[in-house]
């Protein structure tokens, strides 16, 4: 992963324009079903890389493996809603997959409670 | 990449996620907690907020300029190849409760951290989780030095329900962190069955 200093703004640039520039001026995720530990992933390779920016390719290389929203956006060390309308153009792409919101569960059964209370015992 | 990471024909696994919320006033011992149990070094994140605290929609807009940030601290445990849990530490400023809503969406549940010397910073935890019909336990954090009582002296002094566990552990301590995740699963299973 790159390191901070290989991102253009730097602490002079203030804490809004940094977040906005980076997103360029969009203000809304585009994603409702982005919370906060909704998984990502990256597809093996990004459809036309060239179109990508720096921050896109950062995001594409660390959900190589399955990561939360959250995660992301604390090992890219930027602000949620930011990482949240990066996620919704790559999603866009077809570069990141998420699971279908259907299929997710809005409060776990008992089945999947079942595999937490197992998972959780054998740590 | 790994072959169990693809599904049969080619369909990369995206795992499903589940969260618990470790909840408790200010110096109760969540971040303490949540570092007995994950797999990871606590991971750090902050929200964007304009002042007037609702929704996100405009925090990147350049006119607002009275913008704050809310500091999320969370652990993760790695249940098997398609589950994922999370440990979310609440933020402690009260005015932060949106961030408490979109905390507890979906969760498990909640564990909501005692101090015994300071039981009254609890009590805007449990009042949010009781409101809302969320899944909690209480856990007494017995810090050394502290009076020990009796659970049962702590459930009167917090009044709450006699259905609802109250368990004593030491946050410092990864069994002890475990068997009150492992509390708070169950008393979500035993409800849903109640229900059922």
């Amino acid at each position: 992963m790159a390191g901070r200093e290989d991102w253009w703004y730097d602490e002079a640039a203030g804490p809004l324009v940094r977040p906005y520039a980076m997103v360029r001026g969009r203000t809304r995720p585009l994603r409702p079903e982005l919370h906060l530990v909704t998984q990502v992933r990256a597809m093996p390779s990004p459809s036309d890389p060239d179109a990508l920016s720096v921050e896109h390719m950062e995001i594409m290389e660390l959900c190589r493996r399955p990561l939360s929203v959250a995660e992301v956006a604390a090992y890219l060390d930027v602000p949620l809603v930011v990482v949240k309308v990066l996620l919704s153009d790559l999603i866009q792409r077809g570069d990141v997959v998420i699971r279908d919101p259907s299929r997710v569960p809005q409060v776990p059964d008992r089945n999947l409670l079942q595999a937490v209370l197992d998972g959780v015992r054998g740590i | 990449m790994s072959v169990e990471s693809e599904r049969p024909g080619g369909e990369l696994l995206v795992p499903t996620p589940v969260k618990i919320v470790i909840a408790g006033g200010f110096g109760t011992g969540k971040t303490t907690m949540v570092n007995s149990v994950s797999e990871i070094p606590p991971l750090h994140t902050e929200e964007l907020l304009t002042e007037a605290g609702v929704g996100v929609d405009d925090v990147l807009g350049l006119e607002s300029k009275e913008t704050t940030t809310v500091a999320l601290d969370f652990g993760r445990i790695t249940i098997n190849p398609e589950v994922v849990l999370y440990l979310f530490g609440t933020p402690g400023q009260n005015r932060f409760w949106f961030m408490w809503d979109e905390l507890a969406y979906g969760a498990i549940g909640a564990v909501i951290l005692v101090d015994t010397r300071r039981l009254d910073s609890s009590f805007p935890s449990i009042d949010f989780f009781e409101r809302r019909g969320i899944p909690f336990i209480i856990a007494v954090n017995c810090f050394e030095g502290a009076h020990s009582y009796e659970v049962e002296e702590v459930r009167r002094a917090l009044d709450v329900d006699a259905a609802i566990p109250l368990v004593l552990c030491d946050a410092r301590d990864r069994e002890s962190a475990k068997m009150v995740l492992v509390s708070l699963i169950q008393h979500t299973m035993d409800r849903l069955d109640a229900m059922a």
